[in-house]
Formats: structure tokens, sequence, C-alpha cells
């Protein structure tokens, strides 16, 4: 069996989840305490891709992106980025695809925090950016947690938007599920079979992790 | 010197409010705010300490502006220096006791008075537990030693006993007047309960409907000078009931319950759930010990 879709479909979840992760505690701050009149419209773009099919996402960052078109002929020209069918194209893709997965639960959880711990902070004389990095985010754990999972599991399992940006290129794009869908095509079974077997375990123990951790089941041994 | 002159339209369920305040607060006194809820005592803390943006007006902190609408000026929070102490605590939960004292700490700040406010308050022995595993009255003696911790001159206290029961609230009663004497604070504090606002403030504001409706010094505020009486104590109405031609009226002070006798005059005047004060001349006292 050929190991390098798994190694890539990982790498690609790995690299997406940590780029997530570092975007999307700003944004989810941002629009867990904002009043700003543009919240309504920012929290529709980042849930977007919840409801969007992956390919119409796929089929426009393919266009924007493709060095015949002016942004993708720029990016190409000046500073030498092809996106379209690179690895780099793939983690853009990811990451625009599974922004809400991470977005979401760390937005639903600072929410969930009484505005005091905010207040309490700041009047001790602490800056915005102390409070979020002491109080605030320990204080939602179980929340990064979901969203780094979601996010992790959900790239894992994307297809659509990789084959329409990536298409399917032995150790650069081609990722584990299009690796099954290849040798499925190939009516090659018991490859596809294994690919499959192999992310369906490891995604059952990813959430499972996480639903013992978050139930505290693991705390119920430790104390 | 506190002088604050400001206004402030809020937007409540019932419609909208103004709050038009003018307050003069002496350094060094213990103030207390007081009023029906929805008065506009919180918004005034919050305004004060920088947490909520007046409309329009003036905030000055001994000669310092803290405030003004005119010149846009509107410190921070984290530029006033004001202990806060709120109604449920805000400790936080992934810091020990200790921690969410150390916490406070300022840059450079000398870590000796951690240990002191933990003597102070009694915390010594808690201070390597998490704030879930504390009592409300030990939350609360936390919270007034986290809000002491970067040496504020003013200090508020939004409600803050209303959760304890009797004896705890006796308790950092003596706490806190003790605190507002030996740090020389400026202590403004949201209070309900009669009793408690007489025992600790040295000057008491009534707020209805978003603005100052009376001023005193607490005795005088509630009419305590009128009466010559050695006991007095305050008291809430239970029960009115008539027989023949007196009325017993049932008031509970304290954990007590004690039955009055008055004339129908008198207890026309009362209903229940009013809070009245309850004096007697003390010609004839028993006294012993248990």
């Amino acid at each position: 069996m050929d190991w390098q879709p798994l190694m890539l479909t990982f790498k690609l979840a790995v690299i997406t989840t940590a780029i997530l992760f570092v975007i999307s505690i700003p944004i989810a701050n941002w629009l867990s305490f904002t009043k700003s009149k543009a919240k309504p419209v920012i929290e529709t773009l980042v849930s977007m891709p919840l409801v969007l099919p992956p390919t119409v996402l796929g089929f426009y960052m393919l266009v924007a992106f493709s060095p015949e078109n002016a942004f993708g002929n720029w990016l190409n020209e000046w500073l030498g980025i092809r996106l379209i069918f690179s690895f780099g194209g793939l983690v853009l893709a990811s990451v625009i695809y599974s922004l809400p997965f991470m977005v979401q639960p760390i937005q639903a959880g600072l929410s969930s925090l009484p505005s005091t711990f905010k207040e309490a902070s700041y009047t001790m004389g602490k800056s915005k950016m102390t409070t979020l990095l002491k109080v605030l985010l320990p204080n939602v754990k179980p929340a990064l947690l979901t969203g780094i999972v979601l996010s992790f599991a959900h790239t894992v399992g994307e297809f659509g938007v990789v084959l329409m940006i990536g298409g399917n290129m032995p150790g650069k794009t081609k990722v584990a599920s299009i690796a099954i869908y290849d040798e499925v095509e190939a009516l090659n079974y018991s490859a596809a079979n294994s690919y499959s077997l192999i992310l369906f375990s490891i995604t059952f123990i990813i959430l499972l992790i996480v639903y013992l951790t978050n139930g505290g089941y693991f705390k119920r041994f430790v104390q | 010197m506190i002088r604050l002159n400001i206004e402030k339209t809020l937007k409540s369920g019932g419609g909208n409010m103004v709050l038009d305040l003018e307050l003069n607060i002496v350094k060094g006194e213990f103030i207390t705010l007081f009023g029906d809820s929805g008065a506009g005592k919180t918004s005034t803390l919050r305004m004060l300490s920088g947490l909520l943006k007046p409309d329009s007006g003036i905030i000055t902190v001994d000669g310092t502006t803290w405030f003004d609408s005119h010149k846009k000026i509107n410190l921070i929070p984290q530029q006033r220096k004001v202990g806060y102490v709120f109604q449920d605590y805000a400790l936080f939960p992934n810091m020990t006791v200790r921690q969410n004292l150390e916490y406070a700490l300022q840059r450079n700040q000398d870590g000796d008075i951690i240990e002191e406010l933990l003597d102070l308050a009694q915390l010594n022995e808690l201070q390597q537990r998490k704030p879930e595993t504390l009592s409300g009255g030990q939350k609360q003696r936390v919270a007034l030693a986290r809000a002491l911790v970067q040496r504020p001159d003013i200090l508020i206290l939004d409600e803050p006993l209303s959760a304890l029961d009797l004896k705890m609230r006796i308790k950092l009663q003596e706490y806190l007047l003790q605190i507002h004497k030996k740090y020389k604070l400026t202590t403004i504090l949201v209070s309900h309960d009669v009793g408690e606002i007489v025992k600790l403030s040295d000057c008491v504001f009534e707020l209805q409907n978003g603005r100052v409706i009376k001023k005193g010094t607490a005795s005088d505020f509630f009419g305590l000078t009128k009466t010559s009486a050695k006991f007095r104590f305050s008291g809430e109405v239970l029960k009115i009931v008539q027989e023949d031609v007196i009325y017993v009226i049932s008031v509970l002070i304290g954990n007590d319950i004690i039955k009055v006798v008055s004339d129908r005059r008198e207890a026309n005047g009362l209903k229940v759930g009013d809070q009245v004060l309850v004096a007697s001349k003390a010609f004839n006292p028993i006294i012993q010990k248990i």
C-alpha cells in the first residue's frame, strides 16, 4: 500500500489546523464581543463553507488563482506563488473551508464567559491581550479542543475542494480521500478499503478522545 | 475628592432611562449608593471605573480628569486605578486563590502585598484552592483581597454581600471597615441593607430613576437621629395582625422574629415587606449570659 496519500492528508490537516488556530482566535474574540454592525456579515462569511458545496468554493478559488487571470498572474509573477495544483493552494483552500469549525466553538466558548471576567481584568490594569491569553482562553479550553479536533477531522475528510483546486497529483495534492476515489475508479477495492479503514479508525479515536476529555472522564481517574 | 457630573441614556427593557447625576465624594469616605434596582447604581459605578462610557459630562478624581466629553478625554479602565468587587465576584476559575491575587500585581510591583492580603482576609489555608471549591463568603474575601492588590485609591463594591447569610455578612462588614481604614480608601458601596449601610457608611446617596433624590449621613438618612433610644434595630415587616383594638406586627431583625404592638394609626402606614426601625428606651433591660 502507498502510504503517501495518508501522510499528505495528515500533513495538510496539521498545517491547516495550526494556521486556523492562530487566525480563528482573534476572529472569534472579535465576533463574541463586538457591537459592530458588520458582525452579521462577517459571521455569515465565516459560516458560508458550512452550507456552500465544496465544489463552488473550489471553482472560485480555481478561477481566482489561475495564472490566466489577473490575481493569479500577479501572485505568480510578483510573489512566485502558484496556488492551483500545489500543496500551498490546498492549505489555503482547507483553511477557508474549515474556518467555521474552528471559529464557531471558540466564539461560543468566549461568549459564554461572564463579561465580568474581562472587566475585572481591565480594572486590574491588564491589557486586552493579557486578558485574552491569561484569563479568557484558559477558561474555554474545551472549546479550543473542540475547535482543533473538528477542523482537523474536517480537513482530513475534505474531498471536493481538494479535487477542484489541487487535482490528483501523487505526493503533492493526492490526499487519502482522493486516493480512495482513485482506487475505486480503478476497481482496486482492497486498496480503497485499507485507506478507508485507516481514516475511519483514526477519526473515531480522535473524536472519542475529545468526548472523553470534555466529558471529564479522564479527570475522574486523575483526582 | 471625586467629582462626577454625567449624563447617560440607558436602554432597558422598559424603555430608555436618562441617568443624570452629580456626585461629590470626599476622599477617604465610605459612601453608599442606595435605591431600587434599575435606579442606575451599577451603571454609575461602571462609568466611574471606565467600563461604561457616559454620553456627556465630567469625571475628575483628585484633580485628574478621567472623563471629559468636551475635551474628548476618556481614560480606559486600565488607567483608572479602581479596585472593583463584582456582584458575581468574577474570580478566574483557571487560577488558584493565590494566582488570582498574583494576577492583579502590577508590573514591577513588590509581591509582599500578596502575603499581607492573604493574612488579612484569612485566606492562607485556602491559597492553593480553586475558586469553584470555595463557599460564598470565601469567594467574597478572595474578590476583595484581589481588588486591593494593585493598591487602589478607590474601592468599588457592587452589592458584595447580598448573596451571603447573616453571620457571614456581619463578619465581612467588619473586614470592609478594617480594610477601608487600613488602606485609607475611598469606598463606594451599593447596598439595600439598611443595617449594613448604617454600620458602614459615612454618607448615603439615594438614587431614583437615574437621579440623586436624597443625600445625607447614614443616621440622618434613615431618621435615626430623631429618636433618643438606646436600642434600635432595623428589620423587615413580615406580618400585621389585628387583635381587638391593637395591632401586632411581626418584624424580622437579623434571624429573629419579634412582635411589636402598635396602634391603628401606626399600623396603617405599614405594609408587609417594609423596612422599619424598631426602637426602645432601655430603662429596664434584662441581661444574661448565653
